[in-house]
């Protein structure tokens, strides 16, 4: 025990006479916040739209009306070729046409039904459906106004054909703020990269130097040694949590709804696992440009497969087998489930205790890989 | 000046089975990497309180043999007790009993004078009261309080390797292992280096060391003459210049190295 203090006493007073240190404890987080949260939001503000006008009826101009009037839509212009109209789209002048065929007007009011072209460029999948939910949205409010106001004129309100109305509520983030849900996501991100990157380089830059050799004679067992190069990096990581957690308090005022002390304890757990994983990559390592390469790799999967971007329930099933071992998965669903669910243990206790598993799967992996001999 | 009656050489088939005072003893040692034999069939054993010379050019096997005896290489075969230790099955054990000091400088650069030597007594189990005695001694010994302060990287290479020295023996061990502990070091803190490591000798400790340099051989009680891989001769260094009728060492190593014997 009192060989472990020793060791962390000696990684703290290099960890905080490396002048790159404290730059990045302190400005990585805040970078990361002001940057991430505000770019990477699922919201589409100014979709560039373009309508292809044959119709020049009463209908299709208040349907254009409509979107002028959107904040979410910036219509660039009309025309009447649906030729010219593609060729926007190809040079990205434009996001998604309309196009209104002629006898549009003619039909709606003849047969009641009418068809609408909306032509969306769907490079990005996520964003075209987007733009075809809201582009829907607006004719659907139009649809009702229709059938109350123009095409019925003669009936009264009490004898509009019933119809079911779908009254949508969210919960836990009743604005629809992507902050929200952003910012315990990047959190997460933050005290991966303090874990899986610092801990391991810090060895493999032993090793660099030559003073792993001076250690390795000496009688620190394996556990020391892996605890002693452990705790420093929790502690930062914890402090670059909580420092994470300040900032999204202050800027995006996030809500807290659940207990401090329980997601103090699930990051502990979850950097336990991190950590124990970017020890083991540099017990494996030898040169800090490999441990970089292998690290940056598996942060790259476990970002991407843990649901910060994309919802998990998407994904095949083998993906969600693979998820089982990336701790970022469970982490980020604790941490957006006690932030702005207000979860208790309970809840989250499946999730907990994953993350203990793989901590102590991890750091035993690292433990033995970790040789004394060359 | 030790000396020892029979040299393990002329009876390198004797059993183990030696008198309490030998510290190390090795018999048959072999560490081969992939084909090539870097130590073959190594034979000796170290008196306690001795000072024990490696020499050879380089490549000869001298590091490959130190970094086994103090466990940081695990041998290919052979026999091998280091302070009553197995270093096959007790490496560990050993490691609480000896020193080392590698021929890469390997104190912390970022790390001030009192802050290495801290961290090693801390390692090595001293108290926190034993530490602060221990390093008030050394820095006066050593006449190195000024720089007591002082991050590593900032003090000279003469001063650094006497710190390492030193460091390596502050937790009292029974035997310390240096591995061309002089490489870098001019002539004059050179000879100092030997003052310590007679000093450390008249302590009890039993130095185990390693040189390419002849004046140098001259000042162990007894050495061993590596050549690929090989020991091709141990005895004291007078015997040796009588032995190959050489006014010095150099000339018992050209010899030796050129297979002119």
């Amino acid at each position: 025990m009192r060989i472990i203090l020793f060791i962390i006493q000696k990684e703290f007073l290099q960890i905080f006479r490396n002048k790159g240190m404290l730059p990045i404890i302190f400005a990585v987080p805040i970078i990361q916040m002001i940057i991430l949260v505000n770019a990477a939001t699922f919201e589409m503000k100014n979709i560039d739209i373009l309508f292809v006008d044959n119709d020049l009826s009463t209908t299709s101009k208040e349907i254009i009306e409509k979107f002028i009037g959107s904040d979410f839509f910036n219509v660039i212009g009309k025309s009447f070729s649906i030729e010219e109209a593609y060729k926007k789209i190809e040079k990205n002048e434009a996001e998604v046409f309309l196009h209104f065929p002629n006898g549009f007007e003619r039909k709606l009011i003849r047969e009641g039904v009418v068809d609408l072209d909306v032509e969306v460029d769907a490079v990005n999948g996520r964003a075209a459906g987007l733009i075809t939910g809201y582009v829907s949205m607006i004719i659907k409010n139009y649809n009702q106004s229709l059938m109350i106001g123009k095409l019925v004129p003669n009936i009264k309100p009490w004898k509009i054909p019933e119809q079911i109305n779908i009254e949508t509520s969210y919960w836990y983030n009743p604005k629809l703020n992507y902050k929200t849900f952003m910012v315990p996501g990047i959190l997460v991100i933050l005290v991966t990269i303090i874990g899986i990157f610092l801990s391991g380089m810090n060895v493999v830059r032993e090793k660099e130097i030559g003073t792993i050799e001076q250690l390795n004679v000496t009688p620190i067992n394996k556990y020391q040694f892996i605890i002693g190069k452990l705790v420093p990096f929790l502690i930062i990581g914890l402090f670059e949590f909580a420092f994470g957690l300040v900032i999204g308090k202050l800027l995006f005022d996030i809500p807290i709804e659940g207990s401090i002390p329980l997601v103090f304890l699930c990051v502990t757990a979850f950097l336990i696992s991190v950590l124990g994983i970017g020890l083991f990559i540099s017990t494996m390592n030898d040169t800090q440009q490999q441990a970089m390469l292998v690290s940056y790799f598996f942060m790259m999967v476990f970002i991407l497969m843990s649901g910060l971007f994309t919802p998990t329930e998407s994904m095949p099933n083998w993906a969600l087998v693979l998820n089982k071992f990336n701790p970022i998965f469970y982490f980020l669903k604790i941490n957006r489930m006690i932030l702005l669910k207000g979860s208790g243990f309970l809840d989250i206790s499946k999730e907990f205790f994953s993350l203990i598993g793989l901590g102590f799967v991890m750091l035993n992996l690292a433990v033995m890989r970790y040789k004394k001999t060359l | 000046m030790t000396t020892t009656p029979n040299s393990p050489l002329s009876t390198p088939n004797s059993p183990l089975q030696t008198p309490h005072s030998q510290i190390i003893k090795v018999k048959n040692l072999v560490k081969k990497f992939g084909d090539f034999v870097a130590n073959d069939n190594l034979t000796f054993s170290v008196e306690k309180g001795e000072i024990f010379g490696f020499l050879g050019a380089n490549g000869a096997g001298k590091t490959t043999a130190i970094k086994q005896l103090c466990g940081l290489l695990t041998p290919t075969s052979g026999e091998a007790e280091v302070a009553g230790f197995d270093i096959f099955t007790q490496p560990e054990i050993v490691k609480k009993n000896i020193g080392y000091m590698s021929q890469k400088f390997s104190l912390y650069n970022d790390l001030t004078v009192y802050e290495n030597i801290r961290f090693y007594g801390g390692v090595y189990g001293l108290s926190r009261k034993e530490i602060k005695e221990r390093i008030g001694f050394l820095l006066e010994k050593l006449n190195l309080e000024h720089v007591r302060n002082t991050f590593l990287k900032d003090i000279p290479i003469g001063w650094k390797q006497k710190l390492a020295f030193s460091t390596a023996i502050i937790h009292k061990p029974k035997i310390v292992f240096l591995d061309e502990p002089t490489g870098g070091v001019d002539p004059v803190t050179r000879r100092q280096f030997w003052e310590m490591i007679y000093e450390a000798a008249s302590d009890g400790i039993t130095v185990f060391v390693t040189t390419h340099y002849m004046d140098e051989a001259e000042y162990c009680n007894r050495l061993s003459i590596m050549v690929d891989g090989k020991i091709v001769a141990l005895d004291t260094p007078g015997n040796l210049k009588e032995k190959y009728e050489s006014k010095n060492m150099d000339e018992v190593f050209i010899k030796l190295a050129r297979n002119e014997v």
